[in-house]
């Protein structure tokens, strides 16, 4: 597994995160809300144990980057404003992430513990699928970012990912290029530690 | 309310399980998912027990009606007894 | 059935009282409001700190804001469940609090302007809170005495975390200290508000109740001895030239404008509007989701 598989899998875990920890405080019922802020979490504290694997300085590679240089796949960057739409990428992000991660578990120890965590997200996600399966909102939301959860995936493992969700192979959002809605993430993302001079303290 | 699942948390293996709070959910599942971050994401649980609150009897009244004190502990005041003991025998305690 | 003599006499005497025991009519509503604004306050307590997970400059920062904050939404659970038991549906208080009927905490309405804010808020509002909390652990209405330990044990976390931010910046450059110094100089208005306008204890319905335990001037007093000469020892200074501690070990102080205080926690902070309309429309746009989840 070479440094820009990692980093792609890193950035995915960090921006889909960062995006999922929008809705600490605002998800639709309360203990939904308590819930999903800890898969947040967990994506972000994978993110960080991948760093730790590529670098000293985990912050330093998480912010520090301009955003070209990030290998997130378009598919995390979109800023999701609609429960429908947050919940379907969270179910189709840990589809594809169970596919990604059964490849790597063999060449990377930390996928297998990184996995015994998404067991977890996977029962979530599973949960709200089943429930939602036959609201509108839902199923429009499943269809509008397919192509962009294809994108997630080589093009090896898309068949995969087929199969599970049930929709055909498509063209893909391809993974090398960025939204629009990546520089005003990273901006945010990192307007407080800009503001202070490289390696200050926080 | 009929979706309110009351919780139940053990601390350590081995301790009573404990009434901690509810949750409000449609059914089990969801009740699972919610309860294990609401009592669980800190490490604090190593069970839970989710039980609808419809499935919980409840009893709080009792007749007492009798003096029924001879079998509880409290409805036993040794002190005066024991000491005209253990003054006839000589075992009384300097004071 | 009782009287609410009896009831006065057995709730002042410590007796606990549970959700199907009979209670006089003013209890129940002093307490639901009571229980009702404290939930309200948390979960509109989230919004001033959620911006600034975005924006946390470190991962480590990142994830302990989130933590902090995911807290209070879980505590806003324990609480409304408590006075959902009470009889008021959490759909209804939801309702109540969007449409600016209901109150929350006066800390809340105010605007947050930097990372500064951030260490202050966690630290500082957090304490002050934890000092009401604490004496709430003896409240004679028991399931909201049970909640208050896990809301105590989660809470002393966050002051540790905002106290660490704090100690961070204050520790790294001049312009970092700046942003904390200029962040308390904000804050310290409110949190001397935050407790309330002193009312002596036997005329606090509240107290009379074994609902507080503790007279608002009490909590005061218990921030100002414990947290004053932690801000003092940082270097940082107070905005009130009056706050001393005299010889009889009472903190005097400026005494905080009342009005502004009554004035904010019936719906007029600068931030209050804008808070209430951005939950009212997400509470509106997600409303399918709930009748899908919660339907039978």
């Amino acid at each position: 597994m070479n440094e820009q598989e990692l980093l792609s899998l890193a950035d995915d875990e960090l921006i889909i995160g960062w995006r999922d920890s929008e809705w600490t405080g605002i998800a639709p019922l309360l203990e939904e809300d308590v819930a999903f802020s800890s898969i947040a979490q967990n994506e972000i504290g994978h993110a960080r144990a991948v760093y730790e694997l590529l670098s000293d300085d985990a912050d330093a590679l998480a912010f520090d980057r301009s955003p070209e240089e990030y290998r997130c796949a378009p598919f995390v960057e979109l800023h999701l404003l609609h429960w429908a739409h947050t919940i379907a990428r969270r179910w189709l992000y840990e589809v594809a992430d169970e596919i990604r991660i059964a490849a790597l578990k063999e060449e990377l120890p930390l996928a297998a513990k990184i996995d015994r965590e998404e067991a977890y997200h996977r029962m979530h996600a599973e949960m709200w699928h089943e429930r939602l399966a036959g609201s509108p909102q839902f199923a429009a939301a499943v269809e509008e970012l397919w192509p962009y959860a294809l994108g997630m995936l080589p093009a090896s493992q898309r068949d995969a990912l087929s199969a599970r969700v049930g929709l055909p192979v498509v063209d893909a959002v391809e993974r090398g290029t960025h939204t629009d809605e990546l520089v005003p993430l990273w901006e945010e993302m990192t307007m407080v530690r800009r503001s202070a001079p490289a390696g200050a303290q926080w | 309310m009929n979706d309110v699942w009351e919780v139940f948390r053990q601390d350590r293996r081995g301790t009573p399980f404990e009434h901690a709070g509810s949750v409000v959910a449609p059914d089990a599942e969801f009740a699972e998912a919610w309860a294990r971050e609401q009592y669980g994401r800190r490490g604090e649980s190593v069970a839970l027990w989710l039980v609808p609150r419809d499935a919980v009897h409840v009893v709080d009244e009792w007749a007492d009606e009798f003096d029924l004190k001879y079998r509880r502990v409290d409805g036993y005041s040794i002190k005066a007894r024991l000491k005209e003991a253990r003054e006839r025998a000589g075992t009384a305690e300097p004071r | 059935m009782g009287s609410e003599q009896e009831f006065l006499e057995y709730v002042q005497g410590g007796g606990q009282v549970e959700t199907r025991d009979w209670m006089p009519d003013d209890y129940r509503a002093k307490l639901l409001k009571f229980i009702e604004m404290h939930g309200n306050s948390e979960l509109m307590g989230v919004l001033p700190e959620r911006e600034w997970i975005l924006r946390a400059p470190t991962l480590q920062r990142k994830l302990a804001l989130t933590a902090k904050v995911q807290d209070e939404v879980g505590h806003a659970q324990l609480i409304y469940r408590v006075a959902e038991d009470l009889g008021k549906p959490r759909a209804a208080m939801l309702a109540d609090l969007v449409a600016g009927k209901a109150k929350f905490h006066n800390v809340f309405h105010y605007p947050t302007k930097s990372w500064g804010d951030v260490g202050v808020i966690a630290w500082l509002v957090d304490a002050a809170a934890i000092i009401s909390q604490k004496a709430l652990l003896k409240c004679s209405y028991a399931p909201y005495a049970r909640i208050m330990k896990k809301i105590c044990w989660e809470e002393s976390f966050h002051i540790l975390h905002g106290r660490d931010v704090i100690l961070a910046m204050v520790t790294g450059t001049p312009e970092q200290f700046e942003l904390v110094q200029e962040a308390l100089d904000r804050w310290w208005g409110p949190l001397m508000q935050f407790h309330g306008n002193p009312i002596p204890y036997d005329e606090d319905p509240m107290v009379t109740w074994r609902i507080k335990s503790q007279a608002n001037e009490d909590a005061r007093q218990q921030f100002l001895d414990g947290y004053v000469p932690q801000i003092l020892e940082l270097g940082l200074t107070i905005p009130d030239p009056k706050l001393r501690k005299n010889d009889d070990g009472v903190w005097e102080y400026t005494e905080p404008d009342w009005d502004e205080l009554k004035h904010v926690v019936t719906g007029h902070g600068p931030k209050t509007a804008e808070r209430l309309s951005f939950r009212a429309r997400v509470l509106e746009q997600e409303q399918w989701v709930r009748d899908v989840v919660l339907a039978a």
